[in-house]
């Protein structure tokens, strides 16, 4: 039952927001499982499969930088809504950035690149048609020929990432001198749970020579 | 309308001379810089920005193309009246429950709004219409050469406060950048635009708006900026013929002989080449500009 793929992504910058410091964001020393399934997704996907992330090789050392951007603000109270215009006008309907901006710094990474190897599961809306070989023809042929659904980004969509399909037979990029050894990460986002009310579930990351072995879904901490 | 069915990947290269591109709010509004390597940076947000205004000032009040994200109103506003217009009654915080008229709120906002067709939005508010991503996705424009700011003292010979009449004169002060070429990268995905139905009509306006947004975006701070080349990748497959990365490769920039370690003060000091010999199968290139 091998459906593994190896996928090297890279890109000049990423942002995998860590949910504690959400407004000014800083992003995890590397990406999450989640952003890493959201890049197999954006290759492909249906929903007869489900992928899961098995390990994370960081390739480049960890290099952080901040900008600041402008920002809406977002929400507004809805007692606000006035009832003035009718129904399906649009003229002198707008959000009005200048006066609901806010400032915030993101600090990101930079110079990034990683091999993310996952393989997929069936779930229930599964159907006969849905073979293993299937879908991981699919995949690879996309990704051999740089084919996507939507441009996969680093987290977030300013960030888009490079990609190329690692072959069975082909050697993995080098690991960067500076990430041997152990290096503990912390609590890190495994993914959202979606099927419970879209409870975040962490594990405990921990990179030895540079590969992050990643525990299943299931036994990731609520 | 019927939504684009090519993906597309394009490069533009427009250049600021003696002006300030984009401020970095964290550095007193010098004109932003990568820290490690001194390239300049133009945000991603920076440019939908321009290429909304330009939206709104050719299409002006045409149906289909008003601008989201502008002046004076509130977003919630927006949502009300895609309720209003499908007569829903608004629910806090939550997609109707009813999922074919959330899927009729978002349509109306994508079929109203260019901005929200192009880019996508989030209308996750207390009166919520969904939402949508757009296949137009930017990145970061960094410049081609290393930039050096420059701070420019000014005066004025007016005060603003009276209790200062006896000064004469302020003093105020212009960060520029001399010259700076600057590259960026964007992503139009066929299979996004189906959602938002983002037609042939709207990417012919986004590559006008990315020929000219310079033109109407005049000010003091900008100094002169103009678009320089654009060149679009166009994919035979709606899901692509070729790793995105690649084709970027095939657009160098490099300075004109002799001149790789002076400063580069123009356009002509740099060559622009696109090797459209090299194209992988089904990929053509369309140079503009």
């Amino acid at each position: 039952m091998s459906y593994g793929v190896r996928l090297h992504i890279w890109g000049e910058r990423a942002c995998f927001t860590r949910p504690e410091l959400k407004t000014e964001r800083v992003s995890y020393d590397v990406i999450t499982p989640s952003a890493a399934r959201g890049i197999l997704e954006a290759i492909h996907w249906k929903p007869a499969i489900r992928w899961c992330i098995d390990r994370i090789h960081v390739l480049k050392p960890i290099r952080f930088e901040s900008i600041r951007r402008n920002e809406v603000a977002g929400k507004l109270p809805a007692g606000t809504v006035s009832k003035g215009i009718k129904s399906g006008r649009v003229d002198e309907v707008h959000y009005f950035v200048d006066q609901n901006r806010q400032q915030r710094a993101s600090t990101i990474l930079r110079d990034v690149g990683y091999v993310i190897e996952a393989h997929f599961e069936f779930t229930s809306r599964a159907d006969d048609s849905d073979t293993p070989g299937k879908h991981l023809d699919i995949f690879n042929r996309r990704a051999r020929q740089g084919q996507c659904f939507h441009m996969p980004c680093l987290g977030t969509r300013e960030f888009p990432a490079a990609f190329e399909l690692i072959e069975s037979e082909q050697q993995m990029p080098a690991v960067d001198d500076d990430l041997s050894g152990e290096r503990d990460l912390g609590f890190m986002l495994h993914d959202i749970d979606f099927a419970n009310g879209k409870t975040s579930r962490f594990y405990r990351a921990k990179m030895q020579d540079g590969v992050i072995e990643v525990p299943p879904f299931q036994e990731a901490l609520a | 309308m019927t939504a684009i069915a090519n993906r597309y990947e394009f490069v533009l290269l427009f250049d600021v001379t003696n002006g300030n591109p984009n401020g970095d709010p964290d550095a007193g509004n010098l004109p932003r810089l990568d820290p490690e390597t001194n390239q300049g940076l133009v945000t991603d947000v920076c440019l939908k920005r321009k290429i909304r205004n330009y939206v709104e000032l050719e299409k002006e009040d045409d149906a289909g193309y008003a601008i989201y994200m502008q002046e004076k109103s509130v977003l919630n506003n927006q949502h009300k009246k895609a309720y209003d217009a499908l007569d829903i009654k608004p629910e806090s915080k939550k997609l109707p429950k009813d999922e074919a008229k959330a899927r009729d709120l978002t349509a109306w906002m994508c079929q109203n709004f260019f901005d929200v067709r192009t880019f996508g939005a989030v209308m996750t508010t207390e009166v919520n219409s969904g939402q949508v991503r757009g296949p137009v996705q930017l990145a970061f424009a960094s410049s081609i050469d290393p930039v050096v700011p420059m701070e420019v003292s000014i005066t004025r010979m007016a005060v603003t406060n009276e209790k200062d009449l006896e000064k004469e004169r302020t003093m105020g002060r212009k960060h520029i950048i001399p010259y700076g070429l600057y590259r960026v990268h964007g992503y139009i995905s066929a299979k996004l635009a189906e959602r938002t139905s983002f037609s042939e009509d709207d990417l012919e306006l986004l590559w006008r708006s990315l020929i000219n947004m310079f033109e109407h975006d005049r000010s003091a701070a900008r100094g002169e900026m103009s678009a320089r080349k654009l060149v679009i990748f166009k994919h035979d497959n709606p899901m692509g013929n070729a790793p995105a990365h690649k084709l970027f490769d095939s657009v160098k920039v490099e300075r004109v002989d002799g001149e790789a370690d002076s400063p580069a003060r123009q356009y002509s000091d740099y060559h622009v080449s696109v090797d459209s010999e090299s194209l992988p199968a089904g990929v053509s290139v369309d140079e503009r500009l």
